[in-house]
């Protein structure tokens, strides 16, 4: 009787050492993974750092893009050409979006078209970014004959549709349904209740959503290998060919040549850089509201 | 009474109803206008299947779906087929999942089970800006920075200890220069590392507080709720996760150009071979290609890529749907 006590006592404190082994070396793992994923971000950042710091100087503001092996030289009808196409592709993509948007979360949450497109703005939302390039190519730049920068705003826009879409969708769901009814019990009617009160109340959110499809699109480069191609001028022209810093780093650090490899990290430092400042400005404008 | 009622109220019908007809009409156009954007917006989807099957049909036509199993890819000839680039795409996309998913794994479960509370916010948000960094960074930094490493401190080691042996020896084969389909595997990983770690945590959350304190109460250890109570109770979204991971994976272009050598081959099983995937492909040949069957043949591969994400893709929101569905109807 107490040998079959001690046995069982035995073995019942083996399962738990068992157990609790089995517990630390799960936990331990996980701590090891969390510091595995920083290591990247630790390593990457500290590399684009002192790489991109070296490579800057004001020539990357204020000249143009040079040609191989040529002293000096900058990025700046790059950085021009990128902040056009980038801010063109902002203003076509953010009403769309925001429109879209609305009607998703006000007038088709319960119709056939409302539930296709959540459907279809989803796989929007991770589509390859290459095919929209192959997309727009098809429809703008073949039939015009062309590459040009207004086929790179373009294809950067459908990347900009889909992040606003599901900004304003979720932001507006957030509004609470009370708000909405004591509107609708005034008389107001519904464009005003939307207009005024519902997307006023979502601005911030939806502010956030715009700032996170710039921080997207400024770093998007395979939609702009056939649509934008890339300029080694200066060009305010929107039916040319136009550089954009994406493009130029990929053609830069691809090269064997040195001056383009550290003008290509001077661009991927600025790249970086404005990508994370926008994130933690949109967060920052996100906290703020909550 | 009724009409006593009625009287003031008639009298007050013009201004009101002016105010009406106002607001149907602004009604309908805002309407209409929130319609459109709908509209638009699917237009796009719908345009962008539609102009890759046209602009890949001369390729169809000739090839048909042997297109999916030729390896042979010759612009000057004209013959074309797309395997050695499917097999790129696919091969490092597994890699990268099969490196991503555990890390993630971990991850999240460090940051909903065990991190203090104070880290969990600046730790989350560390890993997002993992993901917002843009692809080209990872590409550049692979190449430039990372690719050696790997050569000298990963690869060269790798082949000394595994060369001679049968399986893994071919596995090891090919120059170690740190380019190919394994570096490209790898940076892959770490872009998708925080997309999966993102989507676990999220769904992790979802876990009610009650099934989770009941199986503490009963003496269970955190790996035991994680792995008997988080992970069943959630399986559907972290799939889910997994497979948006995938997509993202499978679509990358920039990161994967810089590291996999463009090279067009399927002679070798090494993992360090130089190769080339659709997205890479596409990249380096579509601006240069003539318009013709080498255009069409680019165009086929992208639907191909197009087809392959949207099944992943829309496999994923299934999943996450049928888990937020019934969330919603426990709660």
């Amino acid at each position: 009787m107490s040998a079959a006590w001690g046995t069982d006592a035995a073995q019942r404190l083996a399962l738990q050492r068992r157990r609790r082994r089995r517990n630390g070396l799960a936990l331990a793992l996980s701590v090891a993974a969390m510091a595995f994923g920083l290591f990247w971000l630790a390593w990457i950042l500290i590399e684009t750092l002192r790489l991109g710091l070296a490579g800057m100087t004001l020539s990357v503001f204020t000249a143009m893009t040079p040609p191989p092996q040529a002293p000096g030289g900058g990025l700046a009808n790059a950085i021009f050409g990128s902040l056009l196409m980038v801010g063109l592709a902002t203003a076509l993509g953010t009403p769309v979006g925001i429109l879209a948007g609305v009607y998703l979360a006000e007038y088709g949450q319960h119709t056939r078209l409302g539930r296709v497109l959540a459907f279809v703005n989803d796989i929007l939302l991770s589509a390859p970014s290459i095919v929209l390039g192959l997309f727009v190519y098809a429809v703008v730049v073949a039939p015009r004959g062309g590459f040009s920068g207004l086929a790179g705003a373009l294809a950067l826009a459908l990347i900009v549709v889909p992040v606003v879409i599901r900004q304003t969708d979720s932001m507006l769901r957030l509004v609470p349904p009370a708000l909405r009814e004591a509107a609708f019990a005034l008389g107001t009617p519904k464009w005003r209740v939307v207009t005024a009160l519902t997307l006023k109340a979502a601005r911030a959110g939806i502010l956030t959503g715009v700032l996170l499809a710039v921080a997207r699109i400024a770093g998007e480069t395979a939609p702009l290998l056939f649509t934008a191609l890339s300029n080694q001028f200066w060009t305010r022209d929107l039916e040319q060919p136009m550089a954009s810093l994406p493009v130029t780093i990929f053609r830069f650090a691809m090269s064997p040549y040195e001056n383009w490899q550290q003008l290509a990290w001077a661009g991927v430092f600025l790249i970086t850089l404005g990508v994370l400042l926008l994130n933690i400005l949109a967060r920052v404008l996100l906290r703020e509201r909550r | 009474m009724m009409s006593t009622a009625a009287g003031p109220l008639q009298g007050a019908a013009p201004s009101a109803a002016r105010a009406r007809r106002a607001g149907p009409w602004a009604d309908r156009f805002f309407a209409a206008l929130a319609q459109a954007a709908a509209w638009i917006t699917l237009a796009a989807f719908a345009g962008i299947a539609a102009s890759l099957v046209v602009g890949a049909w001369p390729a169809i036509e000739r090839f048909g779906a042997s297109f999916v199993w030729t390896a042979e890819w010759d612009p000057v000839r004209q013959r074309f087929g797309g395997l050695v680039m499917i097999f790129g795409t696919l091969a490092t996309s597994f890699i990268a999942l099969a490196i991503a998913v555990p890390v993630s794994l971990g991850i999240a479960i460090f940051l909903t089970e065990l991190a203090p509370r104070w880290l969990r916010r600046p730790l989350g948000t560390a890993i997002e800006l993992l993901a917002a960094v843009p692809s080209i960074v990872y590409g550049m930094w692979g190449l430039l920075v990372f690719g050696p490493v790997l050569s000298r401190f990963v690869q060269l080691p790798l082949q000394s200890a595994l060369g001679g042996l049968p399986l893994l020896g071919t596995l090891v084969a090919g120059p170690p220069v740190g380019i190919g389909i394994l570096a490209a595997g790898i940076i892959l990983a770490i872009m998708v590392i925080p997309f999966i770690a993102a989507v676990m945590r999220d769904v992790f959350e979802l876990t009610p507080t009650l099934l989770k304190e009941s199986a503490y109460g009963l003496g269970a250890t955190t790996w035991e709720v994680v792995r008997h109570v988080v992970l069943p109770y959630t399986k559907s979204g972290v799939i889910g996760g997994v497979m948006l991971g995938l997509g993202r994976a499978l679509g990358e272009t920039m990161a994967v150009t810089f590291v996999i050598g463009n090279m067009n081959q399927l002679g070798s099983l090494s993992l360090f071979e130089a190769a080339n995937s659709i997205t890479s492909t596409l990249a380096n040949e579509f601006a240069e290609a003539e318009a013709g069957l080498h255009q069409a043949a680019l165009m086929y591969l992208g639907l191909v890529l197009f087809a392959i994400t949207f099944v992943v893709l829309a496999f994923s929101k299934l999943l996450l749907a049928h888990l937020r569905r019934r969330e919603g109807g426990r709660a």
